[in-house]
């Protein structure tokens, strides 16, 4: 046989005991692909978890803003002015001008069914409500530097009269800083908390694996004493290992269905507007393949490094 | 052909497996290493197949030093060497033709090598009836051929076995006997580790007799008695 032949025949053989073994060993395999499983479920959880804090997080986000609120007097044209000013700052995400006219629209819908304010609102004759400009920053974090320059001078108009009515940012202060505390520590307690339960769980598969390996050393000594080389005996514990790893993986993906379909109204209500199903299908090709690489990584590894100790004799 | 020259083997915990061993054997003989537990005839023999490294003196298989060998050329030097082992140490998870196989595989065999030669030893062991079964469906005896036929199949120039009959009736003994007695016929240096009185006169062959790590005597066709 050529070299070339040789190692065709060679990872045939390799593949085929591989396959056998898995087959045969009954046992040891069914309780290696569950705890395979469970790391895998694991993992894909900590991939949904991830999904569900980013977007309740931008959510949250979203919903902080500045609102700007001029003087009943003060002239369109000095507005747009400083609209134009504020939109020009890096922080600034988008302002959104809101007139006389339209605040008093929105007024007057929002209390619709509320007769003696509307009757109110008619005695006075004129519309007391100033325009708005609505701030919304990049970064919930920079609300404070965006504030303080609507406090400074240039929120003074061409004439030298202030405009500006008030900023609500100072109203809303405490409530902001408290938001984006809580924003910036939950985005870090999610790392560490994924970080923990992912090393976790892949320790137990490695360990499982080691077991399944550990079982089978008096094999591996006979496989060395009859002069099989360290490849020849490795390779088909590999091949086991990433069989665990792919097995177990189309198991997770499958679970993962009635599961995600199960919590996904749940999830739906509780964190706004996120099902966890529906994402469990937009994203399906990208967890597939974290579940998948990490199961078929998984179990070649622990196989390989497992083995090792054994194959010295 | 292999030749223990001033061999000594002392374990980390001072016990003296064997002392200053010399002890030279010819191709194509049949030679019993006998004695009690602990006379130090299974170090003798994992000391020859590099299963452990002498504390002092060398090993000769053919002029080659085997305690120099790297591990690829260890692995090809055990391919020479067909072991029987007391407790058969076979795969659990093979039939008795992919444990004949594997050993085959293991020395880079080809397919239709493998397909011919498997059924061809098992006949001379007479257990092609059980060539599909697995190591559980079968007596000791018959485990116990299974393991000489794969110790055979690469036409070892050497067979080691450490006390084969140890876990066997006097029947299957016997029987295992005569299929050692026929392989070193047929021209293979046969070593056989044991303290089985019945087989060492049965043989007539030469008995090497080992007692607290040394050898007490050595005759040509031998009889046992410690």
């Amino acid at each position: 046989m050529t070299k070339k032949q040789m190692f065709w025949t060679k990872l045939k053989r390799i593949l085929r005991t591989g396959f056998f073994n898995f087959w045969r060993d009954g046992t040891v395999t069914l309780a290696s692909v569950l705890v395979m499983m469970v790391t895998l479920l694991v993992i894909g959880l900590i991939s949904f978890s991830s999904a569900i804090l980013d977007t309740t997080l931008a959510e949250l986000k979203n919903k902080i803003d500045i609102n700007v609120t001029f003087v009943t007097s003060a002239k369109e044209e000095d507005i747009l002015n400083i609209k134009h000013t504020i939109e020009s700052l890096s922080e600034v995400f988008l302002v959104t001008y809101v007139s006389r006219e339209e605040a008093l629209t929105a007024f007057k819908e929002r209390h619709a069914s509320d007769q003696p304010i509307l009757s109110a609102l008619n005695e006075l004759g004129e519309n007391p409500l100033g325009a708005v400009l609505n701030v919304r920053a990049r970064d919930p974090a920079q609300y404070a530097s965006v504030a303080e320059f609507l406090e400074s001078g240039s929120a003074l108009a061409s004439g030298g009269v202030p405009i500006i009515d008030r900023v609500n940012y100072f109203q809303n202060k405490v409530a902001i800083d408290k938001l984006t505390q809580i924003i910036s520590s939950a985005d870090r307690l999610g790392f560490a908390l994924t970080l923990f339960l992912a090393i976790i769980s892949v320790l137990i598969a490695f360990n499982t694996i080691r077991l399944t390996i550990y079982l089978a050393r008096d094999e591996i000594s006979v496989m060395r004493l009859v002069g099989a080389s360290t490849t020849y005996i490795r390779g088909p514990f590999v091949v086991v290992g990433i069989i665990y790893g792919v097995v177990a993986g189309l198991l997770t993906l499958l679970i993962l269905l009635p599961l995600t379909y199960w919590l996904g109204s749940t999830t739906e209500s509780f964190f706004v507007g996120f099902n966890i199903f529906s994402y469990y299908f937009r994203h399906f090709l990208e967890i597939a393949s974290i579940i998948m690489v990490s199961g078929v990584s998984i179990g070649a590894l622990s196989s390989a490094l497992a083995i090792r100790k054994y194959l010295k004799v | 052909m292999i030749v223990f020259d001033r061999v000594s083997k002392i374990y980390p915990d001072n016990s003296i497996a064997l002392e200053e061993v010399t002890l030279s054997i010819e191709p194509e003989e049949f030679i019993s290493i006998v004695g009690p537990s602990g006379a130090g005839k299974t170090t003798l023999l994992k000391l020859f197949l590099a299963e452990e490294k002498p504390t002092e003196g060398s090993v000769y298989y053919e002029s080659t030093n085997i305690h120099t060998l790297n591990k690829k050329e260890i692995d090809a030097f055990r391919r020479k060497v067909g072991m029987v082992f007391q407790d058969f140490r076979l795969l659990p998870n093979k039939t008795v033709y992919e444990n004949i196989a594997f050993t085959m595989e293991a020395a880079g065999r080809t397919d239709s090598e493998i397909e011919s030669d498997v059924p061809h030893v098992l006949e001379l062991v007479d257990l092609m009836p059980k060539i599909w079964n697995f190591p559980r469906e079968l007596s000791g005896g018959e485990k116990q051929r299974v393991a000489i036929a794969r110790a055979l199949v690469n036409e070892p120039d050497i067979i080691i076995a450490d006390e084969p009959t140890g876990n066997l009736d006097p029947a299957n003994t016997y029987d295992i006997v005569q299929i050692l007695k026929k392989i070193n016929d047929l021209g293979t240096t046969v070593i056989l580790a044991t303290h089985n009185k019945g087989i060492i006169d049965l043989l007539k062959k030469r008995v090497v007799a080992m007692n607290r790590g040394k050898i007490v005597r050595d005759e040509k066709a031998g009889k046992y008695f410690v």
